[in-house]
């Protein structure tokens, strides 16, 4: 059925497809619409799902963490502060090896106090062991939703999956939709370690030094096999669907001899600078990252690389700026713009391009002293 | 009701205090609530009482969970169970720091949501886990290793914060009455909706008492009044027994004080506000279930 939707729309109608068992969430600012709207679906009896309306995020991941060891489907979204506050249970649940789904609506981090879009919430929880992916469009946040139950709960991941879209910019703007019935797309959840009385055992136990670096290492180990379980899980959505992303969105690549690299509503724009910037003869071309964890592997070599990030680490620099270089080996030139949603266009990111300088960091909008 | 079966869930030999009357609470509860039981347990003794990973201390699952979670995570336990139509008992037990202090935004949430669980806290009255700091569930002139001089502060009441959520049962007991407190397991469970027992559980080390006067440290703090055995079953309240004796004749409260180290030197004013207290709660209880308040 096509439609339009905002993305916070988009996230609540693919989770309806999912049917999870349990939801549990408390509201916050831009996400609201995703709760509420789910909301509506189960008052109105749309959606057959337990809705716990939390007294706080650290409750509302305890909550999702409690109905999934029990083996059934859970789902919550969040954004910013309120991801931050249940950064505990964020750990918990990947340690705890559960499948739970999250969509959080990336939100800048006070103070000062802003609600406009930056992805440092979502990677501040980046070693959390929960698996990461961005998205650029209203589409790709309900497609997203929906392989992301698929790709956590493959037994060969079982860990939990964050799909993050860019505050306002996707979460509140209306764009053609696409909604398919899932139907069986996503198979019935089994946890070969639901919680059961009949075999009793401690859960999440005190770990000794002897085993706690090997559970440790199951994570890793399950981080890595989860890159096939997502592609496979791609090539069955596009056979059922006709819509697949990559683990990173190239556009205009083959000949490219400078890339830009972003992420979210970012990476979307770039794609417009990229065509810009063929028009006037750049040879350039655009690498959406979509999955941050598991980290992709990048072929950036011979090229001129061009990072932007909507996001900083302090005293080190641009987190995805960073992290290229340190899995490629390219010299960046590191653009940090959008922070606090910063009005960034196609035209500024073309600019980025023509003024590029390998290895330097720049602070878009920041004059004088850098 | 009061038949004890002679089932344990409780191994021998777990890495309890000797004399840890948390564990004895424990066993009782475990042996009311019967195998078709799910423990969620945050951060306190009972954690460490389970034992080291892979092993464990008891014979139904028990769910780890973060200090300020327990609450929480059984409202999604719950809420799943009854989705699935199971009838699992889901029953929170956490100690008087889990409970009072860092896990009580949780407590409250659940209770107002109307969880389908029974929540227990076993209250050693101090951070017995971490070595016997202060909690909110001290009492006033207590001292442990935060409040060396003895607390200045009286003892949070829990009791009347849970009642403000009007659950259909809330109770205290104490593991020296083992059928009291087995009794009132039996009818939390049987209710649906929030329920809540609150165990107060003598802790030798805490306490500075010897290990083998646990029991009578129980007997002590009910008969001297300091410790009310109470029922509250859809708002209606009523003194268990061995209270209702030690209401008509209490033993001096001297004599609960003077056998723990913690209370060595305390200040006649904090006994004087304790006892007060105490007997302020004895006042509020007896009208309340008189009906005449
Ligand atoms: S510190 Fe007290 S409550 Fe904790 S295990 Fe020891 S005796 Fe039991």
């Amino acid at each position: 059925m096509l439609t339009v939707a905002t993305g916070n729309k988009a996230v609540a109608a693919a989770v309806k497809e999912a049917r999870p068992t349990v939801v549990a969430a408390y509201p916050i600012t831009p996400q609201t619409e995703i709760v509420e709207q789910i909301a509506e679906y189960v008052s109105s009896g749309e959606l057959d799902t337990r809705y716990i309306p939390v007294e706080s995020e650290h409750s509302a991941m305890a909550a999702c963490i409690g109905a999934s060891v029990t083996g059934a489907r859970a789902f919550t979204a969040t954004s910013s502060h309120g991801l931050h506050y249940m950064h505990e249970m964020v750990n918990w649940a990947a340690g705890a090896r559960l499948p739970i789904v999250m969509a959080n609506v990336n939100r800048a981090v006070g103070p000062g106090w802003n609600i406009w879009a930056d992805h440092t919430d979502a990677l501040q929880e980046r070693d959390t062991g929960w698996l990461q992916v961005y998205v650029g469009s209203v589409q790709e946040a309900y497609d997203a939703v929906l392989m992301a139950f698929c790709i956590a709960e493959d037994e060969r991941v079982l860990l939990p999956v964050m799909v993050n879209l860019d505050g306002f910019l996707l979460s509140h703007t209306m764009q053609p939709l696409e909604m398919n019935p899932a139907g069986d797309f996503i198979p019935p959840l089994r946890l070969p370690h639901e919680i059961d009385p009949g075999n009793p055992g401690g859960y999440g136990t005190l770990t000794g030094p002897d085993d706690y670096f090997k559970f440790r290492w199951d994570i890793e180990r399950s981080m890595r096999d989860s890159v096939a379980v997502i592609r496979e899980t791609e090539d069955r959505f596009f056979a059922r669907f006709g819509r697949r992303y990559g683990m990173v969105e190239e556009y205009r690549c083959d000949d490219a001899e400078v890339v830009v690299v972003a992420m979210g509503t970012l990476g979307k724009e770039a794609e417009v600078a990229v065509d810009l910037l063929r028009q006037e003869g750049v040879r350039a071309g655009s690498m959406r990252v979509r999955w941050f964890r598991p980290f992709p592997r990048l072929d950036l070599s011979g090229r001129d690389v061009v990072v932007v990030d909507r996001d900083y680490s302090f005293g080190f620099g641009g987190i995805l700026a960073r992290s290229i270089a340190a899995t490629t080996g390219a010299r960046p030139f590191s653009v940090i713009a959008g922070l606090g949603g910063q009005e960034v266009s196609y035209e500024d990111i073309a600019g980025f391009v023509r003024d590029r300088r390998p290895g330097e960091e720049t602070w878009f909008g920041v004059t004088g002293d850098v | 009701m009061t038949e004890i079966p002679r089932e344990e869930y409780l191994h021998k030999c777990t890495s309890a205090c000797a004399g840890c009357s948390d564990s004895l609470a424990l066993r009782y509860v475990l042996k009311a609530a019967g195998p078709d039981t799910i423990l969620v347990v945050p951060a306190c003794c009972t954690s460490v009482i389970q034992g080291i990973y892979p092993n464990t201390a008891f014979k139904v699952p028990v769910y780890n969970v973060a200090f300020a979670a327990a609450a929480a995570c059984a409202s999604g336990m719950s809420a799943a169970l009854r989705a699935m139509g199971k009838k699992t008992n889901v029953i929170v037990y956490a100690g008087d720091g889990g409970t009072v202090d860092i896990g009580i935004q949780a407590l409250s949430g659940a209770f107002e949501r109307g969880t389908d669980f029974l929540y227990i806290c076993y209250d050693n009255e101090a951070y017995g886990n971490t070595g016997m700091q202060r909690s909110g569930a001290t009492p006033v002139g207590a001292r442990t290793t935060t409040t060396p001089a003895g607390k200045a502060q009286k003892k949070k009441d829990i009791d009347a914060i849970v009642a403000a959520h009007d659950p259909p049962y809330m109770a205290t007991a104490c593991a020296a009455y083992p059928k009291d407190l087995f009794s009132k397991v039996k009818k939390a469970l049987s209710y649906r909706g929030p329920t809540f027992i609150h165990i107060l559980s003598p802790c030798p080390p805490g306490w500075r008492f010897p290990a083998e006067k646990t029991v009578e440290m129980g007997k002590l703090a009910v008969r001297t009044g300091m410790w009310i055995l109470y029922e509250r079953e859809q708002g209606k309240v009523t003194i268990n027994g061995p209270s209702k004796a030690a209401m008509v004749r209490p033993l001096p409260v001297e004599e609960y004080l003077r056998a723990q180290g913690r209370f060595r030197g305390i200040s006649s004013e904090a006994v004087a506000r304790m006892v007060a207290d105490a007997r302020a709660l004895a006042e509020r209880l007896k009208k309340e279930e008189e009906g005449t308040c």
